[in-house]
């Protein structure tokens, strides 16, 4: 597997190169949210707040009001829980093309519960007029820039940092409200977002062995929530309906594959991998994916229970599990 | 130095905004009077003499609400329209405290830019003249009721008019209780940071608000002070003195942001409104009696009602 390290930093440089109505937004966390490499680019049309997060959004509101695009950085805590009310009157009640790119989901920080964001997507998905995008490799990171920017609103990014696995074939940007589909099955179907999908990539293809055949969609798009094969998917199969996020299991991921089941009549059993009504604490990645149970073993265990049956699948078989290039369906071929 | 027609029109814009003020607050038995009271020299100072706005071709009648800005909705209306055409050399508006959307309502019609009859829709149903006013609302162009978020806004427009090379200034009515919001001071820092004299503050410390004075509730002053040590070019005048008001607007621009400090009085013109000291914020009547006395002083100093 392929590891890349501050894409985005290098990425925005490039694509921002023609775009003269980007502007990029900083309050103090400029190396630290991969910006450093467009500020010494484009210096003015950088715009450094310092730790004023709440002036830093207004700001970006009036700013989008007189044509430009304000592409604001910071960890995602600082964005909606520091500055909701701004967002929700300043940027998101006027409907303006402001984008937010939150550093730092859930587990991906040892910087402990003041930094960790763990209920940012069910903050923002209750906001009108707002989108939400996550990242779940360097693919979509790479791509999401233009995606994020073919929408005539604000939108919210969970994005990623630093050394990034590449999953997805670098020929297949992210593309927006439709899910990648990385595996099929009819047994059950699983829809993972963000740093999950690579675990989830894992435990599949040694449930696979064990003659369990699954639907794997990777979830890009967050809101809005209406790409007709996901929908198609959460009631074609035989056991249940697995969700598996990097965020509290109240109003991400899990919470919309609720919604849209019970709208639609479907009566299949729904468990939901993520973080449990907790706050993280600080400590590494690996070490809050398995304490938390949202790392590929925590989706063998919960495969068990939704097919009532044991695997007896070894931890250090998971870890070393050699991830291949998945090819969306657009690929036939890949599936 | 303003001659003295001018200063006139002034001084009449400002008593009728006090006399459309009392009279709504008369009929619907109460409202917010000791803003117009404060405020009335300030807007109609802004609208007749300190502002380079364009004009309107005839006062105009507030169009009925048309839904909130979405993707779905183009249709969408700004009541930035009361307030001329947008162009690069033109000033721009903003009503920070959308508390005082009434006495911006009867500015606009005292500066023939809103139709006198629009006012009958103040407060009703499916109308845009709201009591605090929203983006759509007459004279308003930003959400600006969460108290704080409008000069944020508004140095975000001056920051890009002056990317874009405009010339056009940023002028924010705000009021004193303003700057016991972080967020104020988060701006002010800003501004002054990027040397932003494309804007200009008119700050009505008119020393109370919703809980009583302002020096009993949250200390601000010594204000002047505060904000010279931001980086702001302060003057501090009277604000029913409408010499006063306008000089600090001519001044040559010096890189920093200009702030106005006007000191109010909240019951200036309508004296006997004294006795509600200390609650200004919302003047409510108790009693018939109350009404009957504003009354009678609405028809001794103006004539009679609309």
């Amino acid at each position: 597997m392929e590891i890349l390290s501050k894409l985005h930093a290098k990425n925005l440089v490039q694509w921002a190169k023609d775009k003269p109505d980007i502007l990029v937004l900083s309050a103090d966390l400029t190396s630290s949210t991969e910006i450093d490499l467009f500020r010494d680019a484009y210096p003015d049309r950088f715009i450094s707040f310092g730790v004023a997060e709440q002036n830093m959004m207004s700001f970006a509101g009036g700013l989008a009001r007189e044509g430009f695009f304000p592409f604001v950085h910071t960890f995602a805590v600082f964005i909606y829980r520091r500055a909701y009310d701004q967002i929700a009157m300043s940027i998101s009640y006027p409907n303006l093309p402001v984008r937010m790119f939150g550093f730092l989901p859930g587990v991906t920080t040892p910087g402990g519960a003041t930094h960790q964001a763990i209920e940012d997507i069910a903050i923002m998905r209750s906001l009108p007029n707002m989108t939400i995008l996550e990242c779940g490799d360097a693919t979509d990171v790479e791509t999401v820039l233009d995606y994020a920017h073919s929408v005539n609103g604000p939108v919210y990014i969970r994005m990623l940092r630093g050394e990034i696995p590449r999953l997805f074939d670098k020929s297949e940007p992210m593309i927006f409200g439709k899910a990648r589909l990385l595996s099929s099955g009819n047994d059950i179907t699983l829809l993972s977002s963000g740093i999950c999908t690579e675990e989830a990539i894992r435990a599949v293809e040694a449930l696979k062995r064990h003659g369990i055949s699954i639907a794997h969609l990777h979830i890009s798009t967050l809101k809005p929530f209406n790409d007709e094969a996901v929908l198609e998917a959460l009631s074609a199969n035989k056991y249940g309906v697995i969700t598996m996020e990097n965020h509290t299991i109240i109003g991400g991921l899990g919470s919309i594959a609720a919604e849209k089941m019970a709208e639609q009549g479907i009566s299949n059993k729904l468990l939901r991998i993520g973080i449990k009504d907790a706050y993280l604490h600080g400590a590494s990645r690996e070490y809050l994916m398995k304490e938390y149970g949202i790392d590929a073993s925590a989706l063998i265990r919960t495969v068990e229970e939704l097919t009532d049956s044991r695997f007896n699948i070894d931890e250090d078989d998971l870890k070393k599990a050699h991830i291949t290039l998945m090819h969306s369906d657009a690929k036939a071929e890949a599936l | 130095m303003l001659d003295t027609l001018s200063i006139t029109k002034i001084q009449q814009a400002a008593k009728g905004i006090r006399r459309r003020v009392l009279d709504y607050v008369i009929k619907n038995n109460g409202g917010y009077l000791s803003q117009a009271c404060s405020s009335a020299e300030m807007l109609s100072s802004l609208y007749l003499e300190i502002m380079n706005l364009g004009n309107v071709v005839s006062p105009i009648m507030p169009p009925a609400f048309s839904g909130v800005p979405c993707q779905n909705n183009p249709d969408y209306l700004t009541g930035a329209i009361f307030n001329g055409p947008k162009a690069p050399h033109f000033d721009r508006f903003f009503l920070s405290p959308s508390q005082y959307s009434l006495v911006l309502y009867a500015a606009l019609i005292e500066t023939d830019r809103m139709a006198p009859e629009g006012l009958e829709q103040f407060n009703k149903d499916g109308s845009t003249v709201e009591m605090i006013g929203a983006e759509h609302s007459p004279g308003m162009e930003i959400m600006s009721g969460s108290l704080g978020q409008g000069l944020s806004q508004a140095a975000g427009i001056a920051y890009a008019r002056r990317l874009k090379g405009e010339t056009g200034k940023a002028w924010v009515f705000m009021s004193d209780g303003e700057f016991q919001i972080g967020q104020t001071w988060e701006a002010m820092q800003t501004m002054s940071f990027y040397k932003m004299d494309n804007i200009g503050i008119y700050v009505d410390v008119n020393g109370y608000q919703c809980d009583g004075m302002t020096s009993s509730v949250m200390n601000i002053e010594p204000l002047e002070e505060r904000l010279e040590s931001f980086g702001a070019r302060v003057f501090k005048v009277n604000g029913h003195d409408i010499g006063e008001l306008i000089a600090p607007s001519k001044v040559e621009l010096d890189g920093r942001p200009l702030v106005v400090l006007c000191y109010t009085n909240p019951y200036q013109g309508i004296e006997i409104l004294k006795s509600y000291a200390p609650k200004f914020h919302y003047i409510r009547f108790k009693t018939e009696a109350e009404r009957q006395r504003l009354s009678e002083f609405l028809k001794e100093t103006y004539g009679n009602s609309f």
